[in-house]
């Protein structure tokens, strides 16, 4: 396979881009290029993420004024709001729909298969991906996937309503909530083929990194980046199909009358044949892909930190060798702790200590990667771009969501806020927000990268990044005091509670802060869409980066360099080197870029 | 329908101002030379500034948020378990401030004072060994004490025995509501299976009617428990997955439909002791007079307020999942045996459905 990648990738080398026309379908429709598909990725998790994100701005809007009536819920949700007043399935529906998309479409498929795309053959020194054809497939499933969720929200009995998890049996079970009819086989059957994307995309990525790095590319002179992206692949991988099973098999328990999680169900007045399967069965199926999920999600943003804030601290990043280590280690334990999202469902109680103990270990290599990226801004020369604010946000986001996880990973303390709002402000700290400041931070360093050369406006940047900064942090901090007072989350209104009436006044302060962080994206997607357009042109290196993807011509060509691939000589983080006598390795500039040999007299550092 | 031609609309909205723009952008003659988009001093400047207000900005929301919003948190534990549930989750929290206070102080410090500046030069610093082994040491440290105590604290927790002659309630979950069955005289709880339901002769639990133990049982729709006795609660769902929540005693656990969950605590604090506690009356009264304000404006949920424990669902069960819940009383036991003498046992109310 490689071989063949490679021949192919030869004959390019020789005569670019012209033995074959591109015509309008292949060049942006069926692209088979790697630049062109992360660029569909991209857009694509980006209109789902504006979707997402709508939906979150409707059910905080009913969590703060509960029971009122907006003209908006009348316009966007039809006879799911009569009068204006959301009704109850539907905000389940809401909150369910809003975690899928962000999760899967916006902060799997969004940001890793962006950045996996566009990086890896670019920033190992290869021509595309091993398969360019599996690459197309893997995004248009993604695409048919998306599609089919977003049909999902337009079905007569309104779209799934079981929370993102999807527990059976309320999932399986049509009786049980209107969700769980038509709504909720459209979404088995979009995961389904969401998964299968996402695993051709995975089987590439490994493919690539192992067989198509250029010479001189070590594994160790590989950017983080790419072994962020490696490791998500792989667990990606290996976690994957054990979701595709639990939703097989849940289709099976659905249509076509099984038990493999369902037992002894009485409702709406009739007992059900079902007899012998297990809800907490299901449960582990799920958080055995739902957890390294999550990891999944923030490995390629830890990557793309590492790499941005390296670049822009003008400093090699902080313990290299310690980094790649932690992310093997996330990766491996990430594998062994999903019963931490289960310590009450019934499950063996030992089993609690088990994943308590693998839980609070994860902690250890977090808290390393997070150590390092502080040394690293340490005595640096920070060039304050929009990439890299929102890596240094990202840090800040991981730490304060992280070290709730604390409280969160010990079955004692678990008991009484697990499900409550608690849960819902850590990790959206620790995995939603921090993502997605990695994913910002990644558009705007790559942007040149992805729309030859153009560059985004910083102004609006700064302006994006201080709102949003504030914002995620005015919604998110309070919150972890409703947790605290014992409000449960997918709670439709809090009006039920009296004990619960006095926390009324935060929820109206998140949601200010929601709407407000949600219009500063707009400022993003305008900026965005004009730079595409408008956007300055740069120069090649315009953050003056040592790695590949920048000794690429600015115009796409297809097989990224003309001519041959530049070989590698070190690895790549040589920002402000010098010799004993203190003067760069390259006179006049303060980076080495990985394809130029060492220099006489230079050592090289064993990283 | 409309929802659909409101998505129309706003595209065609954004199309119009993206056409607008592009309109804009051509009448603008491009003046700017160099590259502008690369941060300049000035902009590391500010943002290094901004970075160090941001800094006090995290403070500022932490000691806003406790100030305003520590009040509300749940009061102190009204089980026996819960005090040492309570002092772990102090302890943890101790360590997540002062980690969080130092590392956040780094972090935004250092992104202002090595702002970027015209003839810095950054240092080469790539490993060193001694740190890296110290800020892994620490955290595998203090997680060992975390981890210790929490497991030990799990433990004993979920050892559910039947020492101390515990009294057995069966909590049962239903789309939307609660039902607490008690043992009765002989404490020992009748067989029951979701397929003896019958609704016509109010056998809503689906009790075997021929179990002798069951005779006894009391169904009651409000949770009734004596104060300082160990309570062992066995939960039963009929449908779906429910979670039975009670906040104050730091107490939950899943009701899965097949199978019988269980906790166990022991309630030290009576209904009537709580409400005279100091929070539970400033809450009570900070309620109340927003209950007041919603009367005046004649808008629901405005009925005067008295503390009780309650029961939530705490795991999404449909669409009354926000509402899904159950009063706890506890009481001293004298009050207790008397309520529960009131009750007709789950013998007495089939014997009433005889023809």
């Amino acid at each position: 396979m490689s071989v063949q990648a490679h021949a192919v990738a030869d004959d390019h080398a020789h005569d670019h881009g012209h033995h074959h026309k591109e015509t309008f379908v292949t060049k942006y429709i069926f692209s088979q290029d790697h630049k062109m598909i992360s660029k569909q990725y991209l857009i694509t998790g980006l209109i789902m993420g504006i979707i997402g994100i709508a939906m979150s701005l409707l059910f905080r809007m009913q969590l703060a004024w509960p029971g009122q009536s907006f003209p908006i819920f009348e316009a966007l949700l039809g006879k799911w709001a009569p009068g204006g007043v959301m009704d109850a399935d539907i905000y389940l529906a809401l909150v369910t729909i809003h975690g899928t998309i962000m999760v899967f479409f916006v902060l799997t498929a969004g940001l890793s298969g962006t950045f996996s795309n566009l990086l890896i053959p670019l920033q190992i020194g290869a021509r595309d991906m091993a398969s360019g054809f599996l690459n197309m497939l893997s995004y248009w499933m993604f695409f048919t996937s998306s599609v089919i969720m977003v049909i999902s929200l337009f079905v007569e009995a309104g779209p799934a309503a079981a929370g993102w998890t999807i527990y059976p049996p309320l999932s399986a079970l049509p009786m049980a909530q209107p969700g769980s009819g038509m709504g909720m086989t459209l979404w088995l059957v979009s995961m389904a083929i969401f998964i299968a994307s996402s695993l051709l995309g995975s089987l590439n990525y490994i493919v690539t990194v192992i067989n198509l790095r250029t010479k001189g590319m070590s594994m160790t002179r590989l950017p983080l980046t790419i072994w962020a992206f490696f490791v998500t692949a792989i667990i990606g991988v290996i976690s994957f199909p054990v979701l595709l099973s639990a939703a097989l098999l849940l289709l099976m328990d659905r249509s076509f009358g099984t038990s493999f999680f369902l037992s002894d169900i009485f409702i709406q007045g009739e007992v059900l044949h079902y007899q012998g399967g297990s809800p907490v069965l299901y449960e582990h199926l799920f958080w055995f892909l739902g957890h390294p999920e999550v990891y999944i999600v923030i490995l390629p943003a830890m990557g793309i930190v590492s790499e941005v804030m390296s670049v822009n601290a003008r400093k090699p990043i902080f313990g290299y060798r310690a980094m790649i280590a932690s992310i093997l280690a996330i990766a491996f334990l990430s594998t062994i702790v999903w019963g931490h999202h289960m310590f009450i469902s019934g499950m063996n109680p030992f089993l609690g200590s088990v994943f308590t103990f693998t839980t609070l270990l994860i902690a250890i290599p977090s808290a390393v990667k997070a150590f390092n990226w502080i040394t690293t801004l340490w005595k640096g020369n920070l060039q304050l771009n929009p990439g890299m604010l929102f890596s240094i946000g990202m840090v800040s986001t991981f730490i304060t969501g992280g070290l709730t996880g604390i409280v969160l990973g010990d079955s004692t303390l678990d008991i009484n806020v697990h499900d409550t709002y608690f849960v819902v402000a850590h990790f959206h700290l620790v995995m939603g927000i921090s993502a997605l400041y990695g994913l910002f931070a990644g558009v705007y360093h790559w942007f040149p990268k992805m729309f030859q050369g153009r560059m985004m406006s910083k102004n609006l940047g700064y302006i994006h990044f201080w709102i949003t900064a504030v914002g995620s942090y005015g919604v998110f901090f309070p919150m972890h005091f409703v947790g605290m007072a014992g409000v449960p989350r997918r709670y439709y209104e809090n009006t039920a509670f009296p004990m619960f009436d006095e926390l009324v006044d935060v929820q109206v302060l998140m949601t200010v802060f929601a709407i407000i962080t949600a219009g500063a994206q707009l400022i993003f997607l305008y900026n965005f869409i004009r730079s595409m357009f408008y956007g300055e042109r740069g120069p090649q290196n315009p953050w003056n980066a040592t790695t590949l993807e920048w000794t690429a011509p600015q115009e796409h060509i297809h097989g990224n360099w003309p001519g041959e691939i530049p070989e590698v000589h070190r690895w790549c983080y040589d920002y402000s080197k010098t010799y004993d006598n203190g003067e760069y390795i390259l006179k006049g500039q303060d980076f080495v870029p990985q394809h130029i040999p060492l220099q006489e007299g230079e050592e090289e550092l064993q990283h | 329908m409309t929802a659909f031609l409101t998505i129309t609309v706003l595209v065609l909205v954004a199309i119009a101002i993206w056409q607008m723009t592009k309109i804009f952008e051509l009448s603008q003659v491009r003046a700017k030379a160099g590259n502008s988009e690369v941060a300049t001093e000035e902009d590391n400047r500010y943002n290094g500034y901004l970075m160090f207000l941001f800094l006090v900005f995290i403070y500022g929301i932490t000691i806003f948020s406790f100030w305003k919003y520590g009040k509300f948190i749940l009061p102190e534990a009204a089980s026996e378990h819960g005090g040492e549930y309570d002092s772990l989750m102090l302890w943890t929290f101790v360590i997540i401030f002062i980690v969080q206070i130092i590392t956040q102080a780094l972090l935004h410090y250092f992104a202002f004072k090595y702002r970027g500046e015209e003839g810095r030069k950054a240092l080469f610093f790539a490993d060193n060994d001694r740190l890296e082994f110290i800020w892994t040491i620490i955290p595998v440290i203090v997680l060992a004490g975390l981890i210790l105590w929490g497991l030990y604290t799990w433990t004993s927790i979920m050892d559910i025995n039947d020492e101390d002659d515990p009294l057995i309630v069966e909590l049962y979950a239903q789309q939307f509501n609660w039902t607490a069955r008690y043992g009765g005289a002989d404490n020992v709880l009748g067989e029951a299976n979701v397929r003896l339901i019958d609704i016509d002769r109010a056998n809503v639990l689906g009790l075997d009617e021929s179990d002798p133990n069951g005779v006894d049982d009391i169904l009651v729709k409000e949770l009734h428990l004596p104060v300082g006795r160990k309570v062992n609660f066995k939960f039963r769902s009929q449908d779906v997955l429910h979670s039975a929540y009670m906040p104050h005693f730091r107490a939950q656990m899943n009701c899965v439909p097949g199978m019988v969950t269980e906790f166990s605590f022991t309630p030290t604090v009576t209904t009537a002791e709580m409400r005279q506690r100091p929070e539970i009356i400033d809450k009570v009264q900070r309620t109340n007079a927003l209950r007041a304000e919603r009367a005046a404006a004649g808008e629901p949920n405005s009925d005067p307020w008295e503390f009780d424990y309650v029961l939530l669902c705490n795991k999404i069960c449909g669409k009354s999942h926000y509402n899904m819940q159950l009063k706890i009383v506890v009481e001293t036991e004298e009050e207790y045996q008397a309520w529960i003498e009131s009750q007709q046992t789950f013998g007495q109310t089939m014997a009433s459905m005889q023809p």
